[in-house]
């Protein structure tokens, strides 16, 4: 239990904050999205850096560790990107906070870096402006100037910083030397930063005593000023867009970047996947071999190692998911994407940037929920997480295939369709249909059919960074590994002791989970179970199935006293469920798993991205008597069609 | 003057003055803080087809995808797409 309090007691640490990296002044990153702020963030810190959340909130917080050339330990934080500082999300929010110094547990930043895209100096600069206002020392990082040049954009460093009041300096943040200037500013002594560079207190309120359009006056001033007054027109981006937005060609497209995205979630991972399960099992029969047999060898076999296989197998499919994705958004075809499902998915009061996590739940709920993170909006994103398991995960495809192969016959129907695929068919339209009908339902009762606001930025194209994709990839593991598998771990350990303690008494007959306090609970469950259709068996393996849902199915074997293992378990299975369950019972237990409450890992997921464990509850609670409902109707209806 | 999601595709605009919609008064500064400021140039880039919702707007150097009660809010007239005139 040990590894339970320990995650516990991490989350709750990382809750209450926590300045990552102790000591040495805060300088913070602030900029317009898509303004390169993070590329740059990874120029500076590298691999040094410290992914968590935010306290009380579930924005992320990455804070990197600056070693200056003299010496100099600076730590350095990324706020999001925000388009002002009149905030309009959580994101925008948090980075408002931490400037005006009154976010929970965090330190007002000693220095500024504002980071400006060259290419989009009116938009960038007005914020600019506002963050001048607050007091801070700050300067100005003129990033993307070799893609502003190339576009015929040349800023006067000098008379910028002249008309601004605060030292300007240009980045190039995808190339690795691109920080150079900024690089000694940050060794220069803080008033170098600001004429004026007095650490004046923080204002009361952050009422813009300012208008936009004042703001937006100054800029167009110092544009005029530095003879860049003209908007240059992206052509390349311009051209692209023809092609990725047009209604048909950019349909298509789109349909196969999808397509090879699923494909490789589905495909890739299958080999990797199956690597870690060899090796899982490698290591369990080796400790197996070396343990004598008892409830030590058994904790370290069927708990330990089994919970740390069912961690490490989600990895293949969250990289290979990830990586997809950290493309699509560097290059900015993420946003197009959104922008081309919109309304396929605004009819259930979603937008398109739900449509990649629900499509990846297909694989696994668990890289599904974790990219969610894309969505902007709060509302939208708890909507999508909420309904992602309802997407019928591959996990649940041993179930499928052990009930479809058992009780549901090969024929064909109308001469082309074949009954046990369009069973298949349908418990996946079945997943859809409910996951459609929650979200429709969410939209009615949280917006009250006003039109929610879409104002996405659709950026330039770029081509991906190696080392920001590596980065990127480097913390989706770590976070899943450190945050979530200490969960799931101590789940499955929790699982374990529940199938093993107490031991069966001596002289007992039946298989030894039937006297363990897992078989009294599922013997407990199986009068809610009863009335729609389960035995105490099912009621039984439905427990130890928690841990993952595939392993249902090696728990119904040991249920039904199988020596047998893994695909063995489903062959053996065939004949004595279907001589022994009823056909209403199967379809009602299929229809339980197009719900499946019952996934920790998914749960434990949830727990980690919202923040807490009020929506993981919500959800096994929403999910539970939805199956329960669905399994009820099934059943009678089938018993009433004489299959009970 | 006519509102943005009634222009036509690539046809340059002036903005004149943005709406606030009684039903989400914060989209006026929202709009403003994104670049739609009276005085500013846009243009309709696309429109999503089927349903023509949401548009991409091209305002100054930035390019959004607004939707049609978005772009409803922002009031234009027309400019010379050769000149940039009135």
């Amino acid at each position: 239990m040990s590894a339970c309090h320990d995650s516990v007691r991490r989350d709750h640490a990382q809750s209450a904050v926590v300045h990552v990296h102790r000591g040495g002044p805060l300088v913070a990153l602030v900029g317009n999205p898509n303004c390169g702020k993070t590329a740059l963030f990874n120029v500076l810190t590298g691999s040094r850096q410290k992914v968590a959340n935010y306290a009380g909130v579930t924005v992320e917080r990455k804070e990197g560790r600056y070693l200056t050339a003299a010496g100099k330990a600076l730590r350095v934080l990324d706020l999001p990107g925000t388009y002002s500082l009149n905030p309009r999300s959580p994101d925008e929010q948090v980075t408002v906070d931490v400037l005006m110094g009154r976010a929970r547990g965090e330190k007002r930043p000693d220095r500024v870096v504002c980071v400006v895209d060259a290419t989009n100096l009116r938009r960038n600069l007005r914020l600019v402006l506002a963050v001048k206002r607050l007091g801070l020392p700050c300067v100005v990082a003129l990033n993307m100037t070799d893609l502003a040049a190339r576009r015929g954009i040349h800023v006067d460093v000098d008379k910028l910083s002249l008309e601004l009041g605060v030292p300007v300096v240009k980045t190039v943040a995808v190339r690795k030397d691109g920080a150079t200037a900024l690089r000694t500013l940050l060794d220069a002594p803080a008033e170098a930063w600001r004429g004026d560079a007095v650490h004046t207190p923080a204002p009361e309120t952050d009422a813009p005593a300012v208008t936009v359009e004042a703001d937006h006056d100054t800029v167009q001033r110092i544009l005029v000023s530095l003879g860049l007054d003209v908007h240059a027109p992206h052509t390349l981006s311009d051209r692209i867009d023809r092609v990725v937005l047009h209604p048909v060609i950019g349909m298509v497209l789109l349909m196969v970047v999808l397509f090879l995205m699923f494909q490789a979630v589905f495909g890739w991972a299958e080999a990797p996947m199956g690597w870690i399960e060899s090796a899982t099992t490698w290591v369990a029969d080796g400790v197996t071999a070396a343990l004598p047999n008892g409830w030590m060898r058994s904790l370290l076999v069927d708990g330990v190692i089994a919970g740390a296989g069912v961690v490490l197998v989600f990895l293949p499919q969250i990289l290979i998911l990830f990586f997809f994705i950290l493309i699509l958004e560097e290059s900015g075809y993420l946003p197009r994407a959104a922008f081309m499902l919109d309304r396929l998915m605004g009819s259930v009061g979603l937008s398109g940037r739900s449509f990649i996590p629900l499509l990846s739940s297909f694989a696994c709920a668990i890289p599904g929920i974790m990219a969610a993170r894309t969505i902007a909006s709060p509302r939208d994103r708890l909507v999508t997480i909420m309904i992602a398991p309802l997407m019928t995960c591959s996990a649940r495809l041993p179930v499928y295939a052990l009930l479809i192969g058992a009780f549901i016959p090969k024929r064909d129907v109308a001469g082309v369709f074949e009954l046990q695929g369009l069973v298949l068919f349908g418990l996946y339209v079945a997943g859809v249909i409910s996951a459609m009908g929650i979200a429709w339902l969410a939209k009615r009762l949280t917006t009250r059919g006003l039109p929610r606001p879409l104002m996405m930025e659709l950026p330039t194209y770029h081509w991906p960074t190696p080392r920001n994709i590596a980065i990127g990839l480097w913390q989706r593991a770590s976070i899943f590994l450190k945050r979530v598998g200490g969960i799931i771990l101590a789940l499955t350990v929790v699982m374990w002791f529940l199938a093993s303690f107490p031991a069966p008494p001596a002289g007992a007959t039946g298989p030894a989970i039937e006297y363990s306090l897992a078989g009294t609970l599922g013997r407990g469950l199986a009068t809610i179970f009863e009335p729609i259709g389960f035995n105490w068996q099912i009621s039984v393996a439905l427990v130890p199935g928690m841990a993952a849902r595939e392993v249902a199915v090696s728990a119904l074997g040991t249920v039904y006293a199988l020596s047998a293992s893994g695909d063995d378990t489903a062959q053996a299975l065939t004949p004595l469920i279907a001589h022994s369950w009823s056909l209403a019972t199967a379809l009602s237990l299929l229809t339980w798993f197009v719900f499946a409450p019952q996934c920790l890992s998914t749960l434990a997921t949830v727990k980690r991205e919202t923040g807490g464990w009020k929506m993981p509850l919500v959800m096994a609670g929403y999910l539970f008597g939805l199956a329960w409902l669905a399994c009820f109707i099934v059943y009678h209806l089938a018993v009433a069609a004489g299959w009970g | 003057m006519f509102t943005l999601d009634r222009s036509d595709d690539f046809q340059l605009c002036r903005i004149e003055r943005i709406h606030t919609p009684e039903h989400a008064p914060e989209w006026h500064d929202w709009l403003q803080e994104l670049g739609f400021i009276p005085g500013e140039k846009v243009m309709l880039m696309a429109r999503a087809r089927p349903g023509g919702d949401p548009l991409v707007v091209r305002v100054g150097s930035s390019t959004f995808a607004l939707r049609c009660a978005e772009a409803a809010c922002i009031e234009v007239t027309l400019l010379d797409n050769a000149t940039g005139a009135a």
